[in-house]
């Protein structure tokens, strides 16, 4: 979802004439009514099955073959199980705290306006970044959907082996509601480039003062409505803050407040399967092509550059990591193969549809170091257990891709600047890249604020309300037995 | 009658069998065992975190044998089993007191 970036200062006399000019040559936009592309809806429900299958069975066969076989299905059921739940929690309240109407609070969440999905019908319609185009509301519903399914099931990995399947679940519905809601709402709850359209028109046909006043009113009215930090100007085209940085802080929080599993740092506690986790690993990468060009909303030349763009950052990070392993531990792993690609797959989240092709393959070459010194050398030294290297791979590489953005968007490194999604050329402003790193830095901060200290305190309220962790005795066993009664491998 | 237990590198249990199939032996019972010797482990390295890996996999065969052919059976065994490296294994004999054949009730060298 690409973010807007208005520059409020000189927004009403740039979209005035630029509307007056549009306005002249596309007499419709004066009735701006637009119907759903069968394209852009083709690929928006493409996209959304794409990034399901990120989760089940992509994410969940990478995190399930990283664990010991006694813990394997605990993996693959609590990710199959997080996948049901958000669907019916996100149909319920989920959609209509995300992108309702917020009323006065509107820069911070949505509302209660769409509970159970009222007003959403086959006929109704969602924006998307170009004026003249809308997909159908339920093809953006179940687009957005998938991510807050995969969101919380990225957690799991940084505590896998060691937290019981109640508290994981309780803990997930607080905290999509708790967390992801807002945060989805404050970078993706943007304005709709078709209402704007429609004041500038307005204001650009306007006859007199007041007139005029009302439409600029009306266009001050949308734009001070959006996210605070989409009215910011953060760039996160497909959610590296909103999915991975936020995961990523919650998983490190997680970890540390169940603590380590037993025998961490004492016997050998290996992956099962590694050849599960590269099938994962190959299905995630598939699927990340909905998720970054499906962020697009559109099927067109942007939906392009981003699918690009995910392709050879991934392989970058890929090589990368292989690399730097091969010189640093003299042996080029499997496990750090698709670890890099992972890493990279990441970082390239929020610059997907910004950057230029070799400021992509630039990031995934820079990821993978970055996220294998926090992977080996960090959780070392700090003596944390992330399990499955949540926070060193999705938060760190999220981190490192938020503020590549930053620079890679600039149109002098290939980048494609400063665009703005209602197609209004000098509405966007210039490529600065001073202001554009502060507000990527703000985008960083507060989600790892937000997800980091919120995230601590439901842990404890799911420790007080059913315990977060199992017994030593259940836990040797393995979650397999103790908390599905079933084993994933009878042979 | 004799009991010889033999653990081999587990490539080797063809040429194994085959040898003992040569000298006249007709059951063998073979398990995968892990264990360590003088043979060194490896380590193995999952994103930065090293293992030491000192129990390796072996086989561990086993053969019933009459007492007289007790030699043959290992000169069999060694002949076939050693590669000349560290690793190549073990082989025990022990003494077996009874041996019978569940399905007839044969007993002994005849239910060997």
């Amino acid at each position: 979802m690409k973010l807007p970036s208005p520059r409020s200062a000189s927004v009403a006399s740039v979209i005035a004439g630029a509307a007056i000019s549009a306005f002249l040559a596309f007499p419709a936009f004066a009735a701006n009514d637009p119907t759903p592309n069968p394209g852009d809806t083709a690929w928006m429900l493409t996209s959304s099955a794409l990034v399901l299958m990120m989760s089940i069975p992509g994410l969940a066969l990478f995190y399930g073959g990283l664990v010991r076989a006694k813990n394997a299905l605990s993996i693959l059921s609590q990710t199959f199980a997080i996948v049901a739940l958000v669907g019916v929690i996100w149909t319920i309240y989920g959609y209509s705290l995300a992108f309702g109407d917020g009323g006065s609070l509107s820069n911070y969440i949505g509302g209660f306006n769409k509970l159970f999905l009222k007003g959403v019908t086959a006929a109704s319609n969602a924006a998307t970044f170009t004026p003249g185009h809308v997909i159908p509301e339920y093809a953006y519903f179940v687009f957005q959907m998938t991510f807050a399914m995969i969101t919380p099931a990225l957690i799991i990995g940084a505590f896998a082996e060691r937290m019981k399947f109640s508290a994981v679940l309780l803990f997930v519905a607080f905290w999509v509601t708790v967390i992801y809601f807002p945060i989805a709402h404050w970078v993706w709850g943007v304005a709709d480039p078709n209402a704007l359209v429609d004041a500038a028109t307005q204001l650009a046909a306007a006859g007199d003062e007041a007139a005029k006043a009302a439409a600029q009113a009306k266009i001050d009215e949308i734009n001070a409505a959006v996210g605070w930090l989409a009215g910011k100007g953060a760039l996160d085209f497909a959610g590296g803050t909103v999915v991975h940085i936020n995961a990523g802080i919650a998983g490190l929080v997680g970890a540390i407040i169940v603590g380590k599993r037993i025998g961490f740092g004492k016997e050998a506690l290996p992956p099962h399967s590694l050849t599960l986790s590269m099938v994962g690993a190959s299905l995630l990468w598939v699927g990340w092509f909905g998720f970054n060009a499906g962020s697009n909303l559109e099927a067109n030349g942007a939906t392009a550059l981003a699918f690009v763009n995910t392709m050879v950052a991934t392989a970058a990070a890929a090589l990368s990591w292989m690399i730097v392993e091969w010189l640093v531990k003299g042996k080029p792993s499997m496990l750090g193969l698709i670890t890099g690609a992972v890493a990279g797959l990441v970082a390239v989240t929020p610059a997907s549809g910004y950057s230029g092709p070799v400021g992509a393959i630039v990031l995934g070459l820079a990821v993978s170091p970055i996220c294998l010194f926090f992977v080996d050398f960090v959780k070392k030294m700090a003596g944390y257990d992330d399990a499955l290297d949540v926070f060193g791979v999705h938060c760190i590489g999220g981190i490192t891709g938020a503020l590549a953005t930053g620079i890679l968007v600039n149109p002098d490194l290939g980048g494609v600047g400063i665009t703005d999604y209602t197609n209004l050329e000098t509405y966007a402003g210039t490529y600065d890249m001073v202001t554009q790193m502060k507000a990527q830095g703000i985008a960083v901060v507060a989600t790892l604020l937000w997800s980091g200290v919120g995230s601590a305190i439901l842990f404890k309220l799911v420790d007080i309300i059913v315990g977060l962790r199992p017994t030593p005795d259940q836990e040797r066993e393995g979650l397999d037995i103790t908390d599905h009664g079933e084993r994933a491998y009878n042979y | 009658m004799k009991i010889v237990t033999a653990i081999i590198k587990p490539f080797k249990l063809d040429e194994v069998r085959d040898a003992l199939t040569n000298i006249g032996v007709h059951g063998l019972t073979v398990t995968e065992v892990k264990g360590y010797g003088r043979q060194k482990g490896h380590t193995e390295i999952y994103r930065g975190a090293e293992y030491a890996i000192s129990f390796l996999p072996k086989l561990k065969i086993e053969v019933a044998v009459d007492a007289a052919v007790v030699d043959q059976v290992i000169q069999a065994i060694s002949n076939t089993a050693r590669t000349g490296q560290i690793g190549d294994g073990k082989i025990f004999v022990t003494p077996l007191e009874r041996a019978i054949r569940i399905r007839t009730g044969e007993t002994d060298a005849d239910a060997l």
